[in-house]
């Protein structure tokens, strides 16, 4: 009885097409996640055709087999330890020589594998025609020609993966590559010696694993001695002294010379299938690029570009959060008006729906920011604003990629350090992520306008500068340090393929999209939840609290004290007295609510806190609304808006809380150094979700969360107690 | 020569790629073999990377990587 279920792997050169080609054959039927323990993307689609369920994996996109990356290594593997039905190979028809060296490679693991012959138009505009039917019967496998971007060929592409999967055919084990008569000996001798020494079934191909061993490959070793063999040590040894002889006859290392070979052997393959049928006609790529990435031209375009990122970004953004906004509002409304007074009213309307609102706000914003980068992505421009960039980026030991992410840093921390998933090198990628949150985002400025408006009149827009620029100063410094302290390592190579530009499908462009905002919304469900409840239970209980004055009676008394003049006043008398009944009430109540957020516990916490925000010129409602800040950083003007008597309904614009901060001590020098604190301090819970999920590690984001705070605190100290030192205050 | 050494619209065959480890594995795997033909598209605005072609595709390489690789044979473009 014939297979039902199919699973294939999808694998081939990154700019191929691959994930063109994926999306035709599942369409919107996919599920991203992580390869286990790392954090490469796994993708993975489920279609049906002619009675077979298909599942098909995509693998990261890799331009080799060996185990250098680590996307070669979770490629590999999944070939070797999943056995799927069948491997795809995505080769790009007009990048044939350089793409066959996986292919070659794909056909050394001895799995069933066809090949398809992507955007073969591309090809044919090149001038360059491929014999599909040679290059099939040279490599001894299937090949299809498709054409992704115009979802040309998946029909048949998907006919040819079933019959083959079905096909009960014996693998070729002829026409691969010859490694010339000197390294085929070592191969075989040293086959020969595995076999001897080990009896059990070895889990791969024996010539594969005894190429692996002459290219001293690092994993499969490790399987070697894994498999529990007494003799893997006399293997290695072995292997070794087989390394050594190749080494001494070619003068060049075993795995050079090899590779060499595979490329001799595509040579050849590459000289029979491929036809030039007209010279070169005009590169229409290389001549966008010759604007694009031009000396003169390139940066002023590549700015111009990044402005109208963020411009759509905060611009175009703006109405659908004035709509959520209004949305989250009326749903905190209604909530309140059906719930009954109480401590169930409180958690729903000011914890969760509250909590949660703040953040669902920035969806749109981040709709469209991640719009943008797919689309820089998928025409091919993000290689080159990499080689713009790349220069600059060198300067903290980062990789010209980490720009973009860096830059959407002053948008919203969160997208941008999902954006960092474009970056190769771990390191790299950790390295972007601890420093991102110093590039200021859109929701500390509220922060830095009430404090600058305050105190800093005139000057303000140069303070919130400075600010900024303090941000960018520190990433560089704190990038530096880093990088040659906790992520000592060389720098990624930039061999970066710049790949032909090409329409995007709009289809991939949401998809793309998509894929990352619901990492968002997904994490929003969980800790920000979680963590905005916590704040609000900290501030809401204990629920009864001790006041020291009796409110109620207070209030009772003022109305009584007004409601005799009311009823009996008439004309404007009446307008002002209701006007001056309702202001002494609602200054009653600002004194209540301010009085019940100091008793509660996170007041508590704030007066304990209270001595280390000392030195740093903040009193303890200062300490307190940089708590609340952890839920979000807006949050902290609000907050601040309530512990300094002014309301909570005050916004950074409001001209009673800027009068009740003037007069509550504070000076221009501690707002500064709280500026600066606002600035540095742990990002907001969603950022550090975010941080969570792409370094897949608590480890590292419990170090981001110490470093920022107590850099914070440096410094805002250094600021405030240098600044008193020199007189200013 | 060192292809970090080569000027825009300059191309030349490459002779041997220096250095170790990955990285030289990597620059192999691109295509950088011997008896291979470079061509320098151009250099970045910053004067780094430069973007070269090679086998029929464009790829960047910083200028210190560049100058790990040996070329002979260089000639301008006509």
């Amino acid at each position: 009885m014939p297979k039902k279920s199919i699973t294939i792997a999808l694998a081939g050169n990154p700019n191929s097409g691959k994930s063109t080609v994926f999306n035709n054959l599942t369409g919107t039927r996919q599920k991203t996640g992580n390869w286990p323990g790392v954090t490469v993307e796994k993708k993975e689609g489920h279609l049906k055709a002619n009675g077979y369920d298909l599942t098909v994996v995509d693998l990261p996109g890799t331009y080799s087999l060996t185990a250098y990356s680590i996307e070669e290594i979770v490629a590999r593997n999944f070939i070797l330890d999943e056995k799927p039905d069948l491997v795809v190979d995505i080769i790009d028809a007009s990048n044939l020589e350089r793409n066959l060296y996986l292919a070659t490679q794909l056909r050394e693991l001895d799995t069933k594998v066809i090949f398809v012959l992507n955007m073969a138009d591309l090809a044919m505009d090149r001038g360059v025609k491929i014999d599909a039917d040679k290059l099939s019967e040279l490599l001894d496998v299937p090949a299809v020609f498709t054409v992704g971007n115009r979802n040309k060929g998946t029909r048949e592409l998907l006919e040819t993966i079933i019959s083959v999967a079905e096909a009960e055919i014996e693998l070729p084990r002829t026409r691969r590559v010859y490694y010339g008569k000197d390294i085929e000996k070592a191969i075989s001798e040293l086959s020969q010696f595995i076999k001897e020494k080990i009896d059990t079934e070895l889990p791969y191909h024996l010539r594969w694993v005894a190429i692996k061993l002459l290219e001293n490959d690092r994993i499969v070793k490790e399987r070697v001695s894994q498999a529990g063999n007494p003799q893997g040590e006399a293997i290695f040894h072995e292997a070794e002294l087989q390394r050594q002889r190749l080494r001494e006859f070619f003068d060049e290392e075993p795995e050079i010379v090899m590779t060499d070979h595979r490329y001799g052997f595509i040579a050849g393959i590459v000289k029979e299938v491929l036809k030039t049928v007209s010279e070169s006609r005009v590169d229409v790529s290389r001549q966008i690029d010759q604007v694009l990435t031009n000396r003169l031209l390139g940066l002023p375009i590549f700015v111009f570009f990044i402005w109208a990122m963020f411009q759509l970004t905060f611009s175009l953004g703006t109405y659908p959060m004035g709509w959520i906004d209004s949305g989250v509002g009326w749903l905190g409304q209604s909530a309140g008006q059906i719930l009954p007074e109480g401590l169930l009213r409180g958690l729903i309307v000011d914890g969760v729906i509250a909590g949660v609102g703040s953040v669902v706000i920035f969806l749109p914003n981040i709709l469209i920011l991640f719009f943008c980068i797919a689309l820089f992505e998928d025409t091919g421009y993000m290689a080159r604003a990499a080689f713009l960039m790349d220069k600059v980026m060198h300067l903290i030991g980062l990789h010209g990629k980490s720009f973009i992410p860096m830059l959407m840093g002053f948008g919203c921390n969160a997208p941008a350090i999902m954006a960092t998933r474009t970056l190769e090198s771990e390191k790299d990628r950790i390295l972007t992520i601890l420093i991102n949150p110093l590039m200021s985002c859109s929701a500390r400025l509220p922060v830095y306008i009430l404090l600058a408006g305050t105190f800093f009149g005139a000057r303000a827009g140069n303070a919130i500068f400075s600010i900024y620029a303090l941000g960018i100063v520190l990433a560089i410094s704190v990038g530096r340090l880093f990088r040659s302290t906790v992520l000592k390592g060389k720098v990624a190579p930039f061999v970066m393929e710049l790949p032909p530009y090409r329409a995007p499908m709009l289809k991939g462009l949401f998809i793309h999209m998509w894929d990352r905002s619901k990492i968002f919304l997904k994490k929003m469900g969980g800790v920000i939840l979680i963590g905005s409840v916590i704040v609000w239970s900290l501030s809401a209980f204990p629920r009864q609290v001790q006041f020291s004055r009796d409110y109620e009676a207070e209030t009772a008394r003022i109305r009584a004290h007004y409601d005799h003049g009311i009823a009996a006043a008439q004309g404007n008398d009446l307008g002002r007295l209701v006007r001056e009944r309702d202001e002494a009430i609602s200054a009653l109540e600002t004194l209540r609510a301010r009085e019940k957020m100091e008793r509660s516990y996170i007041g508590r916490i704030g007066k304990v806190l209270a001595p280390v925000f000392a030195p740093i010129g903040m009193d303890w409602r200062g300490s307190v609304a940089m708590l609340t800040g952890f839920v979000a950083k807006e949050i902290v003007v609000s907050t601040m808006g309530v512990l300094y008597a002014a309301g909570a309904d005050e916004d950074e614009k409001s001209e009673a809380l800027k009068l009740a901060l003037k007069k509550s001590g504070m000076t221009p020098l501690s707002a500064y150094a709280m500026m600066a604190f606002v600035l540095i301090y742990v990002p907001c819970l969603a950022t550090v979700g975010v941080i969570r999920r792409e370094t897949n590690s608590w480890k590292w984001t419990a170090f981001s969360i110490t470093y920022s705070t107590i850099l914070a605190w440096l410094v805002a100290f250094t600021i405030y107690q240098g600044g008193r030192a020199i007189g200013l205050v | 020569m060192k292809l970090s050494e080569l000027k825009q619209g300059q191309r030349a065959t490459v002779v041997r790629v220096g250095g170790y480890g990955p990285f030289r594995i990597r620059l192999l795997e691109m295509g950088f073999l011997q008896g291979t033909e470079v061509y320098v598209e151009k250099y970045a605005p910053l004067k780094d990377p430069i973007e070269l072609i090679l086998k029929g595709y464009h790829v960047s390489l910083r200028v210190d990587e560049a100058a790990r690789i040996q070329v002979e044979n260089v000639r301008d473009e006509v």
